[in-house]
């Protein structure tokens, strides 16, 4: 029995392995993506839909400059808005020295020749999180982020690249990959399939993948929680946060509160089970209502938590394996690679079809960790 | 280091749940008995304490099995148990953390095992109209009945099918309602599948006598039991103002309070939230989880009796229960398995003798197919008002089952977390992609199990130890 063959296989139908199959797609190749459930059955759909710029680390800030820019006209990309609502988002100062962080985080980031994050006083900040407690002393503004409904944009991706005839190969995973003269060997279940190329995109999975041939990448799982509330009369347009306390915040257009702020909950990467944790639940719940005092008899109708892929420095993978130069990464997006998506895509197209990107990916190559060793 | 750490919590206070924490307890168990109602019960004997000590004379209308329940509950008061009433259960953890919720405040309590006795739900009837005001559950009128004396004003219409039906039925008529008609869903096709388990119902005769007795009951006070096997729909625009039977002879039947009862079906929020092994019953179309007959399930510190375990009714509930406390105490250590197998026998024998009338009734009233998949027009989601015909057009567009709807639609993400659409949703979605319910699967159910506010969950203490 011969193995199916194709030229670049994706492992993983997440947001990252949908949009780099999307590019690739655009670019003319013929691509086959391998996922082991269905297409965002994790963190890529059922997380927060943050499309933030504000408080990147200085390295991810030309990657989310360019991803913002292109959630701008998401339509473009994918024949359908995504949800996609440029509301804004926010950074809280609750007391002076809250403030005074913002103000060396705002200096750090214009020092960097940006300007996209602004100090905004009491009052302005009032105006756009009208409730907030009495406390609270400014903010930290960030126009033109926003969010983005994760499972519509997953649907709006997938949707897209069966469009532009990417193939899948949906409800088994990769199990081995083996080296063949040519390419590579993936096991899938009892099936093979041979490629040239192979992209790793397996999100909390990925250093799994990584392992496969023979690449050790320290990857940790965690288990976000999130909790959603019932709806309850529109009050509030941005995405907020705290200076210095675990929340994000907004409310969707259908009213409810879609409540966050990266709370571990039990994570079973091998089972794929993530479960909240009541108690961080109740810590969030206070957050909330000390924060916004006139939401405390709202009601949570759900909580839930997502799988993902946590490495050393926070900072993804993007980046040609160091064993094999036919071998790609981009996983570990560390609780923000929502917003990347667009631009990960792009960038791990021009990697295979140009040998480089013009976005700097010095700072998420894979070697990093081991360089830390030596 | 928990606010309370006990050997078991039992979940439900009804005859299962009230069996479970007595036999627990005599074995010498430290058992906390929690229920979101104020006082024991459960749905058949809800408060029938009260009842007996405050209006007597309802014990006779609600009847001689409805009176017995005041029995269990004495022993439930008589037993070395902590019992608290008007506690929502809202999250189990695997490791035997329940966490509730008294409605100010939110805590855990740590066991060693956990009884979840937390019974059955009413069949949701999806019919045009269902969610017009002046419609409600039967069950939900019984409720009113018992713990509040109420009855409804004005002319009432009934349909449906089962014994649930006609009792409730019977149990209003003689408290004085206005019923102007029984509309039953049961076939001719129906008594026919029915037919072969007669005999075998023959040790629990006594049910069937009840129900000929009801039906007489009702016929002779001139309230006409008709059928309509092809279903009805709602009349009214601001509410309801009769029930019109579909077909031939369709006649419209005046009526401002609609009761619809299509059967009881097992409670598995908690069960599905836990992730336990659950099949598929054919004949009544829905999910129990898998139990041994001491209600063992897939988790080795979980115990489910009574109809949460599949529907039975009250009496094997109660069976159940008591061989979920001897389960309970053999895994506790308390008691062997010779002495725990001794101690069952006479719970086994009740059980199978209450449970003899169930293949009669399971296949006498099966829920019709324009219940269980409804035509499209028909809302399934009251949550989200979604109908059955936007989840079909979901399914055609790639959705496999009922997880990946929420990518489409938003069924099942309001606040009853598909308590009331997840069965006509796996039914809808098996249909339309020719696999049975066990291959489509249920909706995954989270925390909390009912909505909780804002406020419960932030007065919930710090010290609770993460489990
Ligand atoms: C609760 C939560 C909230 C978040 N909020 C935000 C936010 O507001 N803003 C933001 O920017 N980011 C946010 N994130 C992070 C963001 O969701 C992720 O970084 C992003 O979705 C990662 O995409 P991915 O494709 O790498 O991973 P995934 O979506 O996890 O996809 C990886 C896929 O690989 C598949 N796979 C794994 N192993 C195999 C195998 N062996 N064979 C085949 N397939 C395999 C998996 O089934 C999975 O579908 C949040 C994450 C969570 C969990
Ligand atoms: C509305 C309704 C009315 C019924 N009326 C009758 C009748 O009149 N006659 C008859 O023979 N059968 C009736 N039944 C069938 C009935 O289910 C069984 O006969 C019997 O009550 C089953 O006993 P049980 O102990 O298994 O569950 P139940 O008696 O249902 O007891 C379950 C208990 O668990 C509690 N509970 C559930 N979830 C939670 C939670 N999350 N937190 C805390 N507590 C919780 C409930 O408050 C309830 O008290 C009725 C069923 C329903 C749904």
């Amino acid at each position: 029995m011969s193995a199916r063959h194709t030229e670049i296989a994706i492992i993983g139908g997440g947001l990252q392995g949908l949009s780099t199959a999307l590019h690739l797609a655009q670019r003319g190749r013929r691509v086959l993506v391998i996922e082991a459930h269905h297409p965002g059955r994790f963190a890529s759909g059922v997380n927060a839909g943050g499309v933030r710029r504000l408080g990147r680390d200085p390295a991810e800030i030309p990657l989310a400059m360019a991803a913002s820019e292109m959630w701008h006209s998401i339509e473009d990309l994918v024949d359908d808005d995504c949800g996609f609502r440029a509301v804004g988002q926010l950074k809280i100062a609750e007391d002076d020295d809250d403030l005074r962080k913002l103000e060396a985080r705002a200096t750090m980031v214009r020092d960097l020749g940006y300007d996209h994050e602004e100090i905004i006083d009491q009052k302005q900040m009032r105006a756009l999180a009208p409730g907030v407690h009495a406390r609270a002393v400014g903010g930290l503004w960030c126009a033109g982020d926003g969010s983005a409904d994760p499972m519509r944009t997953v649907q709006a991706f997938y949707r897209k690249v069966q469009k532009l005839g990417v193939d899948f190969n949906l409800g088994h995973g990769v199990s081995a990959i083996a080296r063949t003269g040519t390419g590579w060997q993936l096991s899938i279940g009892d099936a093979q399939i041979t490629s040239d190329i192979v992209i790793n995109c397996a999100g909390a999975w990925g250093n799994k993948i990584a392992a496969m041939i023979g690449e050790e990448v320290p990857l940790e799982t965690h288990a976000l929680t999130m909790m959603v509330s019932e709806r309850t009369p529109h009050f509030i347009d941005p995405v907020c946060g705290l200076a210095s306390r675990k929340l994000s915040f907004k409310q969707t257009p259908e009213g409810t509160l879609l409540i966050g702020g990266a709370h571990l909950g039990y994570a079973d990467r091998d089972a794929g089970v993530a479960e909240p944790d009541p108690i961080k639940m109740a810590i969030s719940a206070k957050t909330v209502t000390e924060v916004f005092p006139h939401l405390t008899n709202v009601r949570i109708a759900r909580a839930w938590a997502g799988l993902e892929g946590m490495t050393p420095d926070r900072l993804p993978i993007i980046s040609p394996s160091k064993v094999d130069g036919s071998f790609f990464h981009a996983f570990g997006f560390s609780a923000h690679g929502f917003q990347l998506s667009p631009v990960v895509g792009r960038i791990m197209a021009s990697l295979i079809c140009d040998g480089t990107s013009n976005l700097p990916l010095h700072p998420f190559r894979i070697e990093r960790f081991s360089d830390d060793k030596n | 280091m928990s606010e309370q750490a006990c050997d078991v919590v039992v979940i439900g206070a009804g005859p299962a749940g009230m069996r479970a924490a007595v036999t627990a307890a005599n074995e010498g168990l430290s058992v906390t008995l929690i229920d979101e109602q104020t006082e024991a019960g459960g749905q058949i004997y809800r408060a029938v304490a009260r009842v007996a000590r405050t209006r007597p004379a309802d014990l006779t209308l609600l009847g001689p099995e409805y009176a017995a329940g005041g029995d269990i509950v004495l022993e439930l008061d008589a037993a070395d148990i902590t019992v608290l009433h008007g506690h929502t259960v809202w999250q189990i953890s695997q490791d035997g953390t329940v966490w509730c919720s008294d409605g100010t405040k939110a805590k855990s309590i740590t066991a060693r095992f956990v009884i979840m006795a937390s019974g059955a739900q009413e069949r949701p009837v999806p019919v045009p109209g269902w969610t017009l005001p002046g419609v409600m559950t039967a069950g939900a009128a019984q409720i009113l009945l018992k713990s509040a004396a109420m009855v409804p004003d004005g002319p009432v219409a009934l349909y449906g099918s089962g014994p649930l039906l006609l009792l409730v039925a019977d149990q209003l008529l003689s408290a004085g309602a206005d019923i102007r008609v029984v509309a039953e869903t049961t076939t001719f096709k129906d008594y026919l599948n029915a037919a072969p388990h007669l005999l075998g119902a023959l040790p629990a005769s006594k049910y069937l006598k009840k129900g000929i007795a009801l039906r007489r009951h009702l016929k002779a006070a001139g309230v006409p039991i008709i059928k309509a096997p092809n279903g009805v729909s709602i009349e009214g625009t601001e509410r309801a103002t009769g029930l019109r039977i579909i077909g031939k002879h369709g006649q419209t039947f005046e009526a401002e309070t609609i009761l619809l009862q299509q059967g009881v079906v097992p409670n598995t929020q908690a069960s599905w939230q836990l992730r336990l092994d659950h099949a598929w019953h054919a004949a009544q179309h829905y999910w129990y989880p898998t139990t041994d007959r001491f209600g063992a399930t897939s988790l080795a510190n979980v115990f489910i009796a009574g109809d949460g375990a599949g529907i039975f009714g009250a009496e094997a509930a109660a069976a159940a229960g008591a061989l979920a406390g001897l389960g309970v105490a053999h895994a506790a250590g308390n008691i062997s398995a010779a002495a725990r197998d001794q101690k069952a026998l006479p719970f086994i024998a009740l059980h199978k003798k209450a449970a003899a009338i169930r293949p009669l009734l399971d296949h006498l009233f099966p829920p019709p197919a324009h219940i269980l998949v409804p035509d499209d027009a028909t809302i399934i989601c009251r949550c989200e008002e979604i109908t059955a015909g936007q989840v079909r057009d979901a399914a055609k567009l790639g959705a496999p089952g009922p997880n990946q709807l929420k990518a489409f639609l938003r069924a099942g993400m309001g606040p009853c977390q598909g308590r009331m659409c997840g069965l006509s949703v796996v039914e809808i979605m098996a249909r339309a992609h020719g696999k049975s319910p066990a291959e489509i699967g249920a909706y995954r159910i989270r925390p909390p199990l009912k909505p909780l506010s804002l406020a419960e969950l932030a007065a919930m203490d710090d010290d609770t130890p993460t489990p």
